[in-house]
């Protein structure tokens, strides 16, 4: 195992930045409102919260993958509502999203999926099935499949693979590009624990060694406390706790699921 | 205790309810007017049909290998005119398919304009193409291809919509184009569902093909007209059941690899 992470000394630039963020889905009442937070180069975040306080969507608003109704995101020094095409794609190409649903192309090999995370610095027909693919392409695949200790189901099919191997996949998708800026959600929920515990530390070993800056849900509020350096705690559409994860007690936590 | 009591089974129709069934049956009546609804002609049908069936049985068995032939070539014009046609329809149905390569806008006009194509008859295609390129199975193959484009184009394009768009999200959060998520992620969660569309636009290919020479668009349906036309009843009811024969077989053989094709799928 490795050692406690949360020693890590943060950065002091400014990866992503939120101002005023708020969502709404049709006239219900918003997600959230006025969320404000930053996250500095290579800080380990946990997002904290209970089922449907909106970790998912402010992730999704955080990666410009949905609008905010008011409010800004500025990820890597760029304003993402306000770049588009190209260098949008580009933006993008620096960041890795390991979806709460592993969101595997279904009919496609393992190996395939994976290429699929290059598709932000590569484009057409040689990088959508692994049998056409460069042999740089594959290479990345086949090492980052190696990482999450896929390597051996590399030409499964991914409707054939079991939810905490597909979760692995779409790990390695995430990892193949070599993110900046990695955002997870949910990475563990259907792993076993031993793998549980070897994804984060990965993830962690990612933050020490390419400070590559993370953020991540989890409903394990062990993994959390331990491997976040630091706590977002959503509640009520408000943060309720933005501290650092050793001035955070459990009972800090335990309040955020009453 | 709650005050809650068990629903009723049915809900009594208010007065614009029944007003609103009133409004069906009259219009249905109309309709058996505008019709032409003769029970004294209903009455007298049965010794005419009967008489026609008298003068059609058996069917003839003269020109066999001639209708066979004329059979091949009708075949022939569905499977050409159904193959391009589908092919044509996967790039269509990307412009028609909404948040797949396009936005709003375009998708509503390709979606209208394929709308356009299916309002269209294929009989009235057929005339088109042999006003454009002559008589012949050309023309009834071209009324294929479009009258294809119009059914498969549409219904490609509502099998892409309705795809799991977890996938294509996981897809845009990597940088990648609207191309590559479709190429990669849209199209091959369709797959099954345009293999399954591609069968029934065959099967419509197959039944549209054996009418088209009705106007000279090729195809076993002139042998059918020929007969009516000199009074040749054996030989049109040949024609006929050749005609039931085949559209049963493909629409079988379509059952059977569709069922094939849902069950590789999970
Ligand atoms: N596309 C959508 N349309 C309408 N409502 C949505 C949509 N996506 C999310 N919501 C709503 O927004 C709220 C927040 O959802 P979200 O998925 O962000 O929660 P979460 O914190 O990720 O929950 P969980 O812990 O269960 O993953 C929920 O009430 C959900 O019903
Ligand atoms: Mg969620």
């Amino acid at each position: 195992m490795l050692d406690h992470p949360a020693t890590h000394v943060t950065g002091t630039v400014t990866d992503l930045q939120a101002t005023g963020l708020a969502k709404s889905f049709g006239k219900a009442r918003p997600v959230f409102e006025g969320l404000e937070f930053r996250i500095q180069r290579g800080e380990c975040v946990a997002l904290v919260g209970a089922n449907g306080t909106g970790k998912s969507t402010l992730l999704r608003c955080c990666l410009g993958l949905i609008a905010p109704d008011c409010g800004q995101v500025s990820l890597l020094d760029q304003d993402i509502a306000a770049i588009k095409g190209p260098a949008r794609r580009a933006l993008r190409a620096r960041t890795g999203l390991v979806g709460q649903k592993h969101n595997l192309v279904p009919r496609l090999s393992v190996l395939s999926n994976v290429i699929h995370g290059l598709l932000g610095r590569h484009s057409g027909p040689r990088y959508w099935v692994q049998g056409l693919a460069p042999a740089a392409a594959r290479t990345a695949a086949f090492a980052a499949l190696d990482k999450v200790g896929l390597a051996d189901l590399a030409l499964r099919r991914a409707d054939q693979l079991s939810g905490g191997q597909s979760q692995r996949v779409g790990i390695a998708r995430a990892l193949v590009g070599n993110p900046r800026f990695l955002v997870a959600d949910e990475p563990c929920a259907s792993l076993d624990p031993q793998a549980g515990e070897e994804v984060m530390a990965l993830f962690m070993s990612l933050v020490k060694r390419e400070g590559v800056t993370v953020l991540f849900t989890s409903h394990n509020v062990q993994h959390a406390l331990s491997y976040g350096d630091r706590i977002l705690g959503l509640q009520g559409g408000r943060i309720a706790i933005d501290a650092r994860a050793r001035e955070v007690s459990a009972q800090d936590m335990a309040r955020l699921y009453v | 205790m709650s005050d809650r009591s068990l629903p009723m089974r049915f809900a009594r129709p208010g007065a614009g309810g029944f007003l609103g069934y009133l409004a069906v049956v009259l219009i249905i009546l109309w309709s058996l007017e505008g019709a032409g609804w003769s029970a004294d002609r209903l009455i007298s049908s049965p010794p005419k049909l009967a008489d026609f069936l008298d003068r059609a049985w058996p069917p003839s068995t003269h020109n066999l290998d001639r209708l066979a032939w004329k059979m091949v070539e009708t075949l022939q014009i569905a499977i050409a005119g159904a193959a391009i046609g589908i092919v044509l329809s996967v790039p269509v149905a990307l412009l028609a398919a909404r948040g797949v390569l396009v936005g709003r806008g375009v998708s509503l006009a390709v979606r209208t304009i394929l709308g356009f194509i299916r309002a269209v008859p294929d009989l009235a295609w057929a005339l088109v193409f042999v006003v454009a390129v002559g008589l012949g199975p050309f023309a009834g193959m071209l009324a294929i291809v479009v009258d294809t484009i119009g059914y498969c184009g549409r219904f490609f394009a509502d099998d892409m919509e309705t795809t799991d768009p977890g996938p294509a999200e996981a897809l845009t959060a990597t940088g990648a184009r609207r191309l590559d998520i479709a190429a990669c992620a849209t199209i091959p969660a369709a797959l099954p569902a345009f293999v399954s569309t591609s069968l029934f636009g065959l099967e419509k290919a197959v039944r549209s093909s054996t009418i088209l020479g009705l106007v000279g668009a090729g195809g076993i349906g002139i042998e059918m007209k020929v007969g009516f036309d000199l009074f040749d009843y054996p030989t049109a009811m040949t024609v006929i059941l050749m005609i039931a024969v085949v559209v049963i077989g493909v629409e079988q053989i379509g059952a059977v690899l569709r069922a094939a094709i849902m069950g590789q799928a999970r």
